[in-house]
């Protein structure tokens, strides 16, 4: 990283870990978003193989249940709030400047809070292990009655997500405001690349949804301290209305992971395919689309606390009714391989990887959709199966092709391809041993979130947890992909891949100058 | 649409490089195109941070409203339970096996057996109820002896067929009662009359009778 900047410094910056605390440029903030965002997958990643080592035979061998269930529970909240959602704004501070030609982002003193507000929250999640009772274990959806007990720790996932809520708003505002207001001049909006039209899209889902997020822990902590009773039944609350307010968010949320990862594909596959993205306009929309039908389907999460039949038809059709818009953005990327001239560099093949597996954790949310199959699936493996396949090929899979994509545009060196090809076969194959027969413990009844299973879902558990272990391992490659580049790979050309043609390959030196477009590029 | 955009553009990039006063500059060498007046540039800018501001604003005052929402929820989803009926307490609460077409009146009457110098009345004489409804009324006993007594009431039905239709919930009938002397006891009935009773009642007296219970071994 040193490397990216290393001829640019000179005019009076602070040095060493200084320029890191006190960074206003958006390169800086975005590099440590995604540094961060990689600590915090590998740190969600040990807690996962935790959980898999417990269930690789049936009965209790390495942990014990109280202490499962906090595995269970912080493993969720820090790949969501941890990995997944500041590497998304990691690409954003990176790539949104440079692709709409603009200096930096709008707030940059404001961008600087948002990423350091992180690590304080994380601390607070990943020191919660060691408070009297242990961490938060009511799972990541923090669901009274559970959350309203338990000690500490409760309090302090409280605060953490209050702060990661804080800095997700502060980096949204950044993000509409710099999009908006800091085009070069030329750039429409229906000229922006997609990255940049998701991302937009995605900041509004997290400056509408966000404040609820903060609102309904906000009432937990009241609950829990000062004797209001919205959740609590004793006092006459409601714990079901938790759940109502909490996927009010939560739908919007798994929506603002995705969406960012299907602006990295659609900049990734027309660049490899050496093809415009077919159907620019219909990808806009239909990203528009997906972000305000996720506002009408949250009860689809809640299908078994009871709701009249009327209720769950319409929250069915409205969940079936989202593969519409998402049908449309598989087909164009499809059609834009179509007749392609393809090659299969790292990036694409993880582009690939995501079209392939995403879309099977998409088919696999249509099955859920349909009440009375996740009446019997609720809370079975399949609903595990069917999030990781979106979460992990799909959102994880993009991230890792934007980071292969523009390392290389990052840090004006190559990365070690055969090394980057390894990564990916690996990580694919250990994913679909583990993920894969999820599908059928699920199918066959395992329940989640529970550290023990019946003996006849004994071989498909053992298999999962090979997989976990390739997986987890796998991902370690990735991480001497990037050393390994940062420190001696090959001097990369500025316009790397000749099929992209977005602003930072045409416009920009590789790697680019520490304030770059000072004065705006015209875009005609 | 994107293509021609980019396209367009490095076409345009290359053009315009001729034309640039100030090529010096090492990204220009590149063959890009810029404005070219950097005073506009500094002018535009400074219009971008008033622009800038104004965007902040309003999108924390949207924050600040979707805090405010989650909030409202609560009350909106109470609301919408309540207008569309979905409130499980609602269900709860209401009864749906009365029959409010139907009256049945009811005599309440008490008397106490031969060897039993109590005093036993209703409370209330006479009731009008419908049918699956739940009712309670009481009787008052007194033990006008001077000593500890032990009694059992026995009820009755008039018609007897009624009988099979009165379903009592709660009555001071099913123990035995101890009464020191002088002692006082308010007793409750708590009844259903169940919607089959046949049509032609219309008229169900429930008739209880005291006795004494003499325990073993205590001869009287």
């Amino acid at each position: 990283m040193e490397a990216t900047h290393a001829q640019d410094h000179g005019h009076g910056h602070p040095t060493g870990l200084m320029r890191w605390i006190t960074t206003t440029n958006h390169k800086d903030i975005g590099t440590l978003y995604l540094w961060f965002a990689f600590i915090m997958l590998l740190a969600g990643g040990c807690l996962a193989l935790l959980i898999r080592a417990e269930l690789f035979q049936p009965g209790m061998q390495v942990v014990t249940p109280e202490f499962f269930n906090q595995l269970t529970t912080l493993h969720g909240l820090i790949m969501v709030f941890g990995a997944i959602m500041p590497a998304m704004v990691g690409f954003a501070n990176w790539q949104v400047p440079m692709m709409i030609g603009a200096p930096d982002m709008a707030f940059p003193r404001m961008n600087n809070w948002s990423f350091w507000l992180l690590p304080v929250a994380a601390i607070m999640l990943v020191s919660s292990f060691f408070v009297p009772g242990g961490a938060s274990a009511g799972g990541w959806t923090m669901y009274p009655p559970l959350f309203l007990q338990g000690g500490i720790s409760n309090d302090m996932t409280i605060f953490a997500v209050h702060i990661l809520g804080i800095s997700s708003i502060m980096g949204a505002i950044n993000i509409v405001t710099t999009i908006l207001n800091m085009r070069a001049p030329g750039m429409t909006m229906m000229k922006m690349p997609l990255f940049v039209w998701t991302w937009l899209i995605t900041a509004y889902l997290l400056i509408a949804v966000m404040p609820v997020l903060a609102g309904t822990v906000t009432m937990l902590l009241t609950d829990r301290h000062f004797g209001t009773n919205f959740f609590n039944a004793a006092g006459g609350g409601d714990p079901v209305m938790f759940q109502h307010i909490f996927w009010f968010f939560g739908h919007p949320e798994v929506y603002i992971m995705i969406l960012p990862a299907f602006g990295i594909v659609s900049q990734v596959i027309p660049a490899f395919a050496r093809k415009p993205l077919f159907g620019y306009a219909s990808m806009v929309y239909a990203t528009g689309s997906i972000a305000i039908l996720s506002f009408i389907v949250w009860a689809h999460h809640m299908f078994t606390t009871g709701m009249p039949t009327s209720a769950q038809l319409f929250f069915m059709y409205a969940t079936m009714l989202i593969a519409v818009p998402t049908g449309v953005k598989v087909f164009n990327w499809v059609a834009t391989m179509w007749r392609g001239s393809m090659t299969f560099e790292t990036p694409m093949l993880f582009a690939i990887g995501f079209v392939c597996l995403f879309t099977i954790g998409g088919f696999t949310g249509l099955v859920l959709a349909i009440t009375p199959v996740d009446i019997q699936l609720q809370d079975t493996y399949y609903v595990v199966a069917h999030f990781h396949y979106v979460l992990v090929s799909g959102s994880l899979y993009a991230i890792f092709a934007g980071v292969y994509f523009w390392l290389p545009k990052w840090t004006g060196r190559m990365y070690d391809e055969k090394l980057g090809k390894l990564h990916f076969w690996l990580s694919t194959i250990f994913f679909n041993i583990l993920f894969f027969p999820m599908h059928f413990l699920g199918l066959a009844g395992m329940p989640r979130r529970i550290p023990d299973y019946a003996l006849q879902f004994a071989d498909f558990n053992a298999l999962a947890t090979i997989g976990a272990f390739g997986f987890g391992l796998s991902q370690l490659i990735l991480l001497v992909v990037v050393l390994k580049c940062i420190k001696s790979g090959a001097k990369a050309a500025d316009h790397t891949w000749e099929g992209a043609e977005s602003l930072e390959w045409t416009h920009l030196p590789s790697p680019p100058p520490y304030h770059s477009f000072v004065i705006p590029p015209i875009v005609k | 649409m994107t293509a021609p955009i980019f396209g367009a553009l490095s076409g345009k990039a290359t053009q315009g490089k001729k034309q640039i006063p100030h090529c010096g500059d090492s990204v220009c060498d590149r063959g890009w195109a810029f404005s070219l007046d950097v005073q506009q540039e500094v002018v535009r800018m400074a219009d971008a941070q008033q622009q800038n501001s104004t965007v902040l604003k309003k999108l924390i005052i949207v924050t600040v409203l979707m805090f405010g929402f989650g909030f409202l929820l609560v009350p909106f989803y109470k609301k919408i339970c309540e207008v569309t009926g979905i409130s499980k307490d609602k269900i709860a609460v209401s009864n749906t096996q009365m029959d409010p077409a139907r009256w049945v009146s009811i005599e309440f009457d008490a008397n106490v057996g031969k060897d039993l110098p109590w005093k036993f009345e209703p409370m209330t004489a006479h009731l009008r109820v419908h049918p699956g409804e739940l009712k309670q009324v009481m009787y008052r006993v007194v033990n006008t002896t001077n000593r500890t007594m032990v009694g059992q009431a026995i009820p009755s039905y008039g018609p007897a067929r009624a009988g099979g239709f009165f379903k009592k919930i709660e009555c001071f009938c099913f123990t035995q009662q101890t009464l020191k002397p002088g002692e006082e006891k308010i007793m409750p009935v708590q009844f259903v009359v169940q919607n089959d009773l046949p049509k032609d009642v219309h008229t169900i007296t429930l008739s209880y009778t005291f006795y004494e219970q003499v325990k073993v071994g205590n001869a009287s």
